[in-house]
């Protein structure tokens, strides 16, 4: 978070749902950069903007949290950088706490907290326009009981208040924050177990008063909290090891003393900090709880949309919809790339003078970025969907109603949308993983998603069921292509289902399971938020798989195109003898249960830069005329092949089969565990990955065709 | 008697809290104190996690972890 030294920051801290990411975009415009947390793909944003008089400063949007315990991941992340902060590296000049004005007293919890660090902060009251009528504080009295600069009314999707919010922000800069004392009362009990920690922290850290009675409380009420310290460092220097020691022994011995006496010490923290924010609340006139009996809109909408039978057909209808514009929508747009990658090479071609440099720009790295560019309409499309869902409120319904059945097989409700968004591809899907707070089921739904047949299968799937299986119909009205094709999306499915169901019972990680959430009010989307979000994240797509891919095609290419031989004609030897064609031969024994040749070999091989390379691949074998429709020669010329020993159809309906099923389980796609290996944070669980999908790949493929020859087919 | 007990549009008085202390201080952070007042609004489907109103928001909990939640109606 390095910023220049003159320019202030302003960090915004909200709960999620608050409309934090909404002020932001109002106040910074489309002027914002994303990039991750150091080890964890949390999105870190940073936009530019200016104060009414043009003074310009940095505005960082840190991640939704409900309080500064580290729990979960994106907690962990707002606690760190509040720990940093007042270690001294590189503080906010002022914190902009967000409150959702229809949600007061749970949003306010968290500005108590903010309020105890010691930088100035500036409660953002967001969404008065929905209940401008109804509420009536004394802004400037609650403001001084909390302890804070300012209370800015406001709406961002209105966009008025945002001027006051920024005079608000420039005033409370630099104002010093008075040595305050904790505003919570402790009582005697409490406060001479506390008192001990206080002290050392006070003497050791130079914690003002209020935030040194905040931080004993926290520490005694939340183990999790000192283990923060270890990972702390203040100017490169980490906190001392022996220190640590005793303020964990000190940290017991406050934790037994209110265990004798009776007192909870896990839930006090909550509980004292709520008591006393009530007890303001009450004499600014707010009751915090008259209104539950009241049936709002979103309730009203749930009577539908979560409704125990018209509930799921809805998801379902909805799912249904998504698919379908995923697959028709982005034939269009895939066209234009693909009309546009070749455009491309041609043009290099009709530049370039003919020689290596030329064939390594358009053979390897213009095919192998097109080859991925191609899915960016789809992923595109997808993140629109998911993004809407996930603004309108919709995403939290869907893991209510699903999270029994996700339960029944060792998955968490949070996991139907990342596996959905694996249908169109794994990576964008094992990057939303992280909405799952337990650590567990998110593993496994990572370690599973990438057997959801993603669209860079269909290629594949679509060469071999054209070619081989036949047209017929079965029960006299299912296509025997569309069957086999649904087939395989089910296989995938159903035995990603049943290895969650497997892996749950072996894999033994800490992190208890819990669903704890909110179901936020319906709310319209902001355009230009759910635009900018689809934008940030197809662009973090073509950069984390862009460059994989990238050098795997190169190297593909080396290997496919190495030792050049002269051979007037063609390609097909060029490939035989290079190390590619060499590399399929060596394998040939080990893919020939399977039912493969040494062609398929190479296939196999340059497929595990991008799993549809398979098709351009085997297209490159035959030396097909590229005028014409690749698929359909690459078909005819496929069906023709002959074996060379025994003269009969190289590839049977069996063989496709086969292959069709070792697609379906195969670890091919490096750039899926690139992104593993991010969000892992250890190269352990992409390389276990690697080994059960390519085991399970290949027992599977050995299971159809021999058992499919011992019926007698092929 | 506990919140699993709680008859969907019903609501009831938080007493106390029993079992797993990681769930418990979660529900209190999103301000589920002894004393307040929670709707019981409905059960999702396949008998699935309920659905809360407290406080002006919607909450969600399995029912396993809502029987650690006693109440007075």
């Amino acid at each position: 978070m390095r910023t220049a030294a003159k320019t202030p920051w302003v960090a915004l801290v909200g709960n999620p749902n608050s409309g934090k990411t909404a002020i932001f975009n109002v106040l910074t415009g489309l002027n914002q950069k994303v990039s991750n947390y150091p080890g964890v793909t949390v999105e870190k944003k940073i936009g530019k903007a200016r104060f009414t008089d043009g003074d310009q400063f940095d505005l960082l949007d840190l991640p939704g949290t409900y309080s500064l315990t580290p729990e979960s991941m994106d907690e962990r992340i707002v606690t760190e950088q509040v720990l940093n902060w007042i270690h001294g590296d590189n503080s906010p000049s002022v914190i902009v706490s967000v409150v959702d004005a229809t949600n007061l007293s749970r949003n306010f919890y968290l500005t108590t907290q903010l309020a105890d660090i010691g930088i100035p902060v500036v409660v953002a009251l967001n969404m008065m326009d929905l209940v401008i009528d109804k509420l009536e504080i004394n802004l400037e009295k609650f403001a001084k009981d909390l302890g804070v600069a300012a209370i800015v009314p406001m709406s961002a999707t209105e966009k008025w208040g945002q001027n006051k919010l920024l005079s608000a922000i420039q005033t409370s800069i630099g104002v010093k924050n008075h040595e305050n004392p904790f505003p919570i009362f402790l009582n005697d009990d409490i406060s001479s177990a506390l008192d001990p920690l206080q002290d050392i922290i006070k003497r050791e850290f130079g914690y003002g008063d209020r935030f040194s009675t905040a931080q004993a409380l926290r520490l005694i009420t939340r183990h999790s909290t000192l283990e923060i310290y270890n990972e702390l460092t203040t100017n490169g220097i980490s906190v001392d090891n022996s220190f640590l020691e005793s303020l964990e022994y000190k940290r017991q011995n406050a934790v037994d003393i209110l265990e004798d006496l009776g007192i909870k010490h896990r839930i006090m923290e909550a509980t004292l900090r709520y008591e006393w924010l009530d007890s303001v609340l009450r004499t600014t006139k707010i009751n915090i709880d008259p209104q539950i009996a009241e049936t709002n809109y979103s309730e009203k909408l749930d009577g539908l949309l979560t409704h125990k039978f018209a509930g799921p057909a809805i998801f379902v209808l909805l799912l249904y919809f998504i698919f379908q514009s995923i697959f028709t929508w982005a034939i269009i747009p895939m066209d234009w790339i693909d009309g546009g990658v070749s455009w491309i090479g041609s043009q290099i071609l009709n530049i370039m003078p003919a020689g290596m440099l030329r064939d390594l720009l358009v053979e390897g790295v213009i095919a192998g970025v097109g080859a991925i560019l191609i899915f960016l309409p789809q992923i595109l499309i997808l993140m629109f969907f998911m993004t809407l869902l996930e603004d309108t409120g919709y995403m939290a319904r869907v893991a209510f109603m699903m999270d029994r059945f996700m339960t029944i097989i060792g998955l968490h409700g949070r996991s139907v949308l990342p596996l959905m968004s694996g249908y169109a591809c794994a990576i964008p899907g094992i990057m939303s993983t992280r909405t799952i707070d337990s650590w567990k089921e998110r593993l496994i739904t990572i370690l599973i998603l990438p057997l959801m047949s993603c669209s860079a299968r269909l290629p594949v799937y679509a060469l071999m069921i054209g070619a081989f299986i036949p047209t017929a119909n079965v029960f006299g009205f299912i296509n025997l292509q569309g069957l086999t094709l649904v087939m395989m999306y089910f296989l995938g499915t159903a035995t990603a289902f049943l290895l969650a169901k497997v892996f749950s019972i072996f894999i033994k990680v800490e992190g208890k399971s819990s669903f704890v959430m909110e179901l936020p009010p319906y709310r319209t989307p902001l355009w230009r938020s759910v635009f900018s979000q689809v934008l940030n994240r197809g662009k973090l797509f073509v950069v984390n798989a862009g460059k994989i891919i990238m050098a795997i095609s190169i190297v593909l290419w080396f290997l496919a195109s190495f030792p050049k031989v002269d051979n007037p004609n063609g390609n097909e030897n060029s490939i035989h003898n290079s190390y590619a064609g060499k590399i399929g031969r060596t394998i040939e024994p080990v893919i020939e249960p399977l039912g493969f040749d040494w062609k398929l070999g190479i296939g196999l091989i340059t497929s595990f830069a991008a799993r549809e390379v398979l098709v351009s691949t085997m297209a490159t074998i035959y030396n097909v005329e590229s005028d014409g429709d690749d698929v359909i020669q690459l078909k005819d010329a496929m069906k023709s092949d002959r074996n060379p020993k025994t003269g009969e159809p190289l590839y049977t309906p069996l063989v496709a089969l086969s292959l069709i099923v070792f697609f379906v389980f195969a670890a091919q796609c490096m750039a899926t565990f690139a992104i593993v290996r991010n969000e892992t944070n250890t190269w352990k669980w992409p390389l276990f990955m690697i080994v059960y999908m390519n085991v399970l790949a290949y027992s599977a493929s050995f299971l159809v065709y021999q058992g499919g020859l011992l019926l007698g087919f092929g | 008697m506990t919140l699993y007990d709680l008859i969907d549009g019903e609501i009831a008085t938080v007493k106390s809290f029993t079992g797993n202390m990681e769930l418990q201080s979660r529900l209190v952070e999103m301000g589920i104190l002894p004393g307040i007042r929670i709707r019981r609004i409905k059960t999702a489907p396949m008998n699935g996690p309920i659905e809360l109103k407290v406080r002006d928001y919607h909450l969600s909990l399995r029912q396993v972890d809502a029987r650690n939640i006693l109440i007075d109606q």
